[in-house]
C-alpha cells in the first residue's frame, strides 16, 4: 500500500471527544467491578441474592422491636397486638430496662456518677496520646490519669494513689542521687529498685499516716461489684496502656546480645504464648491464693489485669520484633557513626520506625486484648457479654431472652473495635514519609 | 571516568601536616574462622586525602568501618586522634563522634525531615541548642546546594541529593576525619558528579579523608595517596601518579586494567 507511506503533515489538532457511554459513569464502574466476566457476573448475582435473603430475614425482626416493656412476655404480647398472631420481634425494652446494669454491673448506683466521671476523664487523658495537635502539657494529665481513675473506681482514701504516684517521684529522686556518685547503671538500677521498694514496704503506712491526719476518701467500692463495660473498660485499657511499653522491652529483650536478657525474654515470650488465656486468668484467680500468705487481699481485678497485660505484652513484643527486623541494618549503623548511644538511637531513630511499620499488628493485639476481657466470666466477674447477659436472664421478667443482649454487647464491641481499627489506619497514614 | 572532574582543584588548603590522625598497627580481624583483614599497618596524617580500591571482598570497607568501631578488630591497635578503640564505650562514643561516615546507601532517617537528620546528632550528642543546630545545619545544606529540600523527607530526594544530605549530616558534627565507604556505587551516573563536586570541595578544605571508591578520576584529582587492597592485605600503596603510571605488583596491574582498561 503506496498510500500509508505517503508524507503527511497535520494542520489542525483533534479536539478531545467524549468517550463512549460503556467507557464512563456508572456503566463503566458496573462492568469493570461487577459483570467483567461469566463467573463475576455469577458471583455478583449469589451475592445480591445472599444479602437480599439476610437482610429479608433479620432487618423485619429487628425493626418490630419492641423498646417500651417491662418483661420479655409484655414484648411479645405488645407485638402479636400490632403485628398479629406469631409474629415475632426484637425485645430492645430489656436494654433499654437493664441499661444501668450493662455498664455499671453491680455498682452502687447512687455512685454511678464515679465512674461516668473516670471515663470522661479517660477521654481527656487519651486525647493528647492520640492526636499531636492537641498541646503536649496535657500528656502531663494523662501520665496522673491511671492514679485519679483508680480513686475514682474504687473510693477510699486519697493518699494511697498519691502515694502511689509518689513511687515515680521516689524513683526520680534516687536516680538523681545516685547517679552522679555511683555512674549511670547503678543511677538505673536505683530509679527501679527504690520505687518497688517503696511500694512494697512504705507508701502502704504512708498514705495510713497521712490519713489519719487529713481524712480525704470517697466511699470504697469492692472489685466484685464491678461489672458490665466498665470492668470491661477498665481492664481492657489499662491491658492496653501497660502492655506496649512491655511489649518493647521485651521486643528489645530479645534482640539483645546479653545471654540471660535474651533467654528470659524468649523463655517468656514462648511460655505466655503458648498457653491460653483462660489459663492464666485461672492461675490468677485460684493459684495465686495459694502462693500468697493467708489473710492477703490480692484485688481480683488488678490480677486479671497483670495477666492480660503479660499475655498481651507476649504479642506485642513478636509484632514490634517483627517491625525492628524490618528495618534496614544501616539505620542502626547510622546513628551508631553518628555518636549516638543505645538508647538515644533506640529512642530516636529505632522504635519510631519499628513501631510505625508494627502498627496494624499493634492494634489487632489490642483489639483482641479488648474482645478478651470478656473471658474474665470464668473467674467469676461479670462481664457484659456473658456475666451481665446470664444474671439478666436469670430474672423472672427476661428469662428466655437470647439474641437482644448479645446483640447489644456485640453492637458495642463492634464501635469500639472498629474505632481502633480507622484510629490506626489513620495514624499510619500520617505518619507515612515514605512517598512511594 | 575522569570527565567528572571538569575543573581545576584548589590546592592552597590541602596540606598534609606531621599530625598523626589514625595509627593502625598490625591489625587483624576476623569473621568467624575467616581472615578478613591481615596485619593492617597504616598511618594516616591530619589533612591527607587516602582512596582505598581493591577488588570485592578484600576488605577495603571493613578496614574503614573499624576506624569508627562499627566492626570490632580482634588484635592489635586502633588510635584515632590520640584515642585508642577498645571495647570502652567512652572511647568509642568519642572517636565516633569526631569522626564522619559517609555510606553508600545514604541511611538517611526516612522518618525525619532533612533538617531534622541533620540536627538530630547536634541536639542529642552534642546538646547544642536547637536554633544554633538549626542554622549549622542550614549552612552545610548550602554548602551541599540543597537548602531548598530543608523540610521534605529523604524518600522524595534523588539520590545523589540523598548522599550529599549524608554528607551534610555528618560535617554537621563538624569531624575531625571523615569516612567514605563506596558513596558514589548506589548513584546513577549523572549524579555521580554532584556527590563528588561535593567530596572535592571538602578536599579542598583541607578535611582528613579516607574514601573507599572506584572513582580514579577522584582519586588522581584530590587524593594523596591511593591504597590497593586484596585479601584483606594492603598490597600496595603510592601517590596516585605513580600508582596509576607505574603499578608495581601484578594484581594491581591486573585490576587497574581491568578498571582502566576500557
Amino acid at each position: 500500500m503506496k498510500a500509508t507511506s505517503a508524507p503527511f503533515v497535520r494542520r489542525e489538532m483533534l479536539a478531545p471527544a467524549a468517550p463512549p457511554i460503556t467507557e464512563a459513569g456508572a456503566v463503566k464502574w458496573l462492568r469493570e467491578n461487577l459483570f467483567s466476566s461469566p463467573l463475576n457476573v455469577i458471583l455478583t448475582v449469589l451475592g445480591v441474592g445472599a444479602v437480599v435473603y439476610l437482610v429479608s430475614h433479620i432487618a423485619p425482626w429487628m425493626l418490630r422491636g419492641v423498646w417500651n416493656a417491662g418483661s420479655l412476655s409484655e414484648c411479645r404480647q405488645i407485638i402479636e397486638a400490632r403485628y398479629g398472631e406469631g409474629v415475632t420481634g426484637a425485645c430492645w425494652a430489656l436494654i433499654r430496662e437493664r441499661w444501668p446494669q450493662y455498664l455499671f454491673g453491680f455498682y452502687p448506683s447512687e455512685l454511678y456518677w464515679r465512674p461516668v466521671l473516670a471515663f470522661v476523664l479517660m477521654l481527656v487523658a487519651i486525647a493528647p496520646v492520640l492526636f499531636d495537635a492537641l498541646p503536649r502539657k496535657m500528656l502531663w494529665f494523662a501520665l496522673v490519669y491511671p492514679a485519679i481513675g483508680f480513686w475514682l473506681l474504687w473510693g477510699g482514701s486519697v493518699w494511697v494513689p498519691v502515694m502511689a504516684l509518689a513511687g515515680f517521684g521516689v524513683g526520680y529522686g534516687a536516680a538523681k542521687i545516685v547517679q552522679p556518685i555511683a555512674g549511670a547503671i547503678l543511677g538505673g538500677i536505683a530509679a527501679v529498685l527504690a520505687p518497688v521498694l517503696w511500694w512494697l514496704f512504705l507508701s502502704g503506712p504512708a498514705a495510713e499516716t497521712l490519713q489519719s491526719v487529713l481524712p480525704i476518701a470517697l466511699q470504697e467500692v469492692r472489685s466484685r461489684e464491678f461489672g458490665g463495660f466498665i470492668l470491661a473498660f477498665t481492664i481492657g485499657f489499662t491491658g492496653i496502656a501497660f502492655s506496649l511499653p512491655l511489649g518493647v522491652l521485651l521486643a528489645l529483650g530479645r534482640q539483645s546480645d546479653m545471654f540471660i536478657v535474651n533467654k528470659l525474654s524468649v523463655g517468656f515470650i514462648e511460655f505466655i504464648r503458648g498457653v491460653p488465656l483462660i489459663t492464666l486468668l485461672f492461675t490468677a484467680s485460684l493459684l495465686l491464693n495459694y502462693f500468697l500468705p493467708p489473710g492477703t487481699d490480692f484485688d481480683i481485678i488488678l490480677r486479671v489485669i497483670i495477666m492480660v497485660v503479660l499475655f498481651a505484652a507476649a504479642y506485642i513484643a513478636e509484632v514490634v520484633r517483627g517491625g525492628l527486623a524490618a528495618l534496614p541494618r544501616g539505620q542502626y549503623e547510622a546513628a551508631d557513626a553518628l555518636g549516638l548511644d543505645y538508647i538515644k538511637a533506640q529512642r530516636l531513630i529505632i522504635m519510631p520506625q519499628a513501631l510505625k511499620i508494627s502498627i496494624p499488628g499493634i492494634v489487632s493485639t489490642f483489639i483482641g486484648l479488648f474482645k478478651d476481657t470478656t473471658l474474665v466470666v470464668f473467674v467469676g466477674l461479670l462481664d457484659p457479654l456473658k456475666g451481665i447477659t446470664d444474671a439478666v436472664r436469670a430474672s423472672t421478667d427476661w428469662k428466655g431472652v437470647y439474641w437482644e443482649p448479645y446483640i447489644f454487647v456485640g453492637a458495642i464491641f463492634f464501635i469500639i473495635c472498629f474505632g481502633m481499627s480507622r484510629y490506626s489506619m489513620y495514624l499510619e497514614n500520617k505518619l507515612k514519609t515514605d512517598h512511594r | 571516568m575522569s570527565e567528572a572532574i571538569a575543573r581545576e582543584i584548589d590546592r592552597s588548603h590541602m596540606q598534609v601536616s606531621d599530625e598523626i590522625a589514625i595509627q593502625i598497627t598490625q591489625m587483624n580481624k576476623w569473621y568467624g574462622t575467616f581472615h578478613v583483614l591481615r596485619d593492617i599497618n597504616m598511618t594516616v596524617n591530619r589533612g591527607e586525602r587516602i582512596v582505598i580500591c581493591g577488588p570485592s571482598g578484600s576488605g577495603k570497607s571493613t578496614l574503614i568501618r573499624c576506624i569508627n568501631r562499627l566492626e570490632e578488630h580482634q588484635q592489635g591497635q586502633i588510635i584515632v586522634d590520640g584515642t585508642e578503640l577498645t571495647s570502652d564505650l567512652k572511647n568509642i562514643d568519642k572517636v565516633r563522634s569526631e569522626v564522619g561516615m559517609v555510606f553508600q546507601h545514604f541511611n538517611l532517617f526516612p522518618h525525619l525531615t532533612i533538617l531534622e537528620n541533620l540536627t538530630l546528632a547536634p541536639i542529642w550528642v552534642r546538646k547544642t541548642p536547637k536554633k544554633e543546630a538549626d542554622e549549622v545545619a542550614m549552612h552545610y545544606l548550602s554548602k551541599v546546594k540543597i537548602p531548598e529540600q530543608a523540610h521534605k523527607y529523604p524518600g522524595q530526594l534523588s539520590g545523589g541529593q540523598q548522599q550529599r544530605v549524608a554528607i551534610a549530616r555528618s560535617l554537621c558534627m563538624k569531624p575531625r576525619i571523615m569516612l567514605f565507604d563506596e558513596p558514589t556505587s548506589a548513584l546513577d551516573p549523572e549524579m555521580i558528579k554532584e556527590v563528588l563536586d561535593t567530596m572535592i570541595e571538602l578536599a579542598e578544605e583541607g578535611m582528613t579523608m579516607l574514601c573507599v571508591t572506584h572513582e580514579m578520576g577522584f582519586a588522581q584529582a584530590v587524593a594523596n595517596r591511593v591504597i590497593f587492597m586484596d585479601q584483606g592485605q594492603i598490597v600496595e600503596q603510592n601517590e596516585p601518579k605513580e600508582f596509576f603510571n607505574n603499578p608495581q605488583s601484578d594484581r594491581t596491574k591486573l585490576f587497574l586494567s581491568q578498571i582502566l582498561g576500557h
